[in-house]
């Protein structure tokens, strides 16, 4: 990937992205101010979550949404947890 | 298809993109592409998606990705099907291969009108995506011909004299029906599974199909980050955003509220028609409820739903 200090021998030919999907290397994480936190017992793996957030930050494993949230990428918008039907997701302030 | 199922599905837009937090465009895009069988090509109009998800040196994309202007994607794309279609009549290539071009409201409705227009005409092997937040979202707000009467942009400012923009807003999805290519379909993320089925049908679908779907905005809407997605199931209650499809010429709906609700459940959450509450405004409200409420039945009808 291009890094800052690059000449434009280091650059691809028409400024052209070798790596697709690269952009999981730039972290969102710092942009959130409140933080979802999944409740593993209350959840009942629905998936609404998963499909709603708009950073594809729920992370779901073998059909298993009860695995992880990236919080890397999670900007805290919030929608997990308005839309989640059990009530299985807090928004905890950072 | 089982959210559970589509799950196991890779990812194609990955995080890290810088759409703001809480945008419909992130959620709509991740819908539609899960629906894709093939690796694909991908283009975007100048708008919101294009600039934060292709942040050099970064991309969110797994596929392929043309960088565009504002008014030729259906004409980028259109174009690299038609040349995909010369290599593999040559036998240079036999790989399978989807094509979508991806536009907002602005690039959609007015400035790539023509070219998307042309590339469905043309009768393209293509999917070509409207993610419809009714204004021109990436550059602060203005009016496009897909903002709703009534609506506070910039460029529709509401004030004493003119409660904001003053039109109401065009029907792309059924200008684009009328061009009688064979797939057309207004969908909502609320519903991710009729979402998801629509792209599979765009995607399978021989030529040119089209998907126009409401995509929340934030910034936009003066509305809250966690409420985006409860709008977009407000908008199809209130009968603002019809669900429906229109294959082989054939009107479907696919959502039919059980009670519909009246247009101030959909205006009142919303920062950009706040002024349509005060006492003197009271009358665009009424004017903007017989407008929809005239939309639906022309909507049921053609659905033969009456």
């Amino acid at each position: 990937m291009v890094k800052p200090g690059d000449g434009y021998k280091d650059i691809p030919k028409g400024g052209l992205i070798l790596e697709a999907g690269n952009a999981k290397n730039y972290k969102t994480g710092g942009w959130r101010t409140k933080k979802p936190i999944l409740d593993k017992e209350t959840c009942i793996n629905c998936h609404r979550c998963w499909a709603f957030c708009p950073d594809s930050s729920v992370l779901s494993e073998d059909g298993d949404v009860k695995a992880e949230i990236d919080y890397d990428h999670c900007k805290g918008c919030g929608i997990c947890a308005h839309e989640c039907p059990v009530n299985a997701i807090e928004m905890e302030k950072e | 298809m089982k959210l559970k199922e589509a799950a196991k599905k890779e990812e194609r837009l990955t995080g890290g993109h810088r759409l703001c937090s809480g945008c419909g465009a992130g959620t709509v895009v991740r819908l539609v592409m899960r629906a894709s069988d093939n690796p694909a090509v991908v283009g975007c109009s100048t708008g919101c998606l294009e600039v934060s998800t292709t942040i050099y040196p970064y991309t969110a994309w797994e596929d392929s990705f043309i960088h565009n202007a504002f008014e030729n994607v259906a004409a980028t794309i259109s174009g690299v099907e038609s040349a995909y279609r010369s290599l593999r009549n040559q036998g240079k290539m036999d790989e399978d291969f989807d094509f979508i071009a991806i536009g907002g409201d602005g690039g959609s409705y007015d400035i790539g009108f023509q070219s998307l227009s042309g590339a469905m005409e043309r009768g393209h092997d293509m999917v070509y995506l409207c993610y419809d937040n009714g204004a021109y979202m990436n550059t602060g707000i203005q009016r496009s011909s897909a903002t709703p009467k009534g609506a506070n942009t910039t460029t529709s400012p509401a004030g004493e004299v003119i409660p904001g923009k003053q039109q109401y807003r065009k029907e792309l999805t059924d200008i684009m029906a009328a061009h009688n290519i064979p797939y057309v379909a207004q969908a909502s993320p609320f519903k991710p599974q009729d979402l998801m089925k629509k792209a599979k049908k765009a995607f399978e679908t021989e030529g040119p199909a089209f998907l126009n779907v409401l995509a929340p905005c934030p910034r936009g809407w003066r509305s809250k980050a966690e409420e985006g997605i409860e709008l977009t199931k407000i908008a199809a209650d209130t009968c603002f955003w019809p669900l429906f499809e229109v294959e082989n010429g054939e009107w479907k709906l696919n959502y039919n509220p059980k009670a519909k609700k009246p247009i101030t459940d959909w205006l009142e959450p919303q920062g950009r028609f706040k002024h349509l509450f005060k006492p003197e405004n009271e009358g665009l409200i009424e004017e903007i409820q017989e407008h929809v409420d005239e939309r639906w039945e022309t909507i049921l009808h053609r659905c033969g739903e009456e």
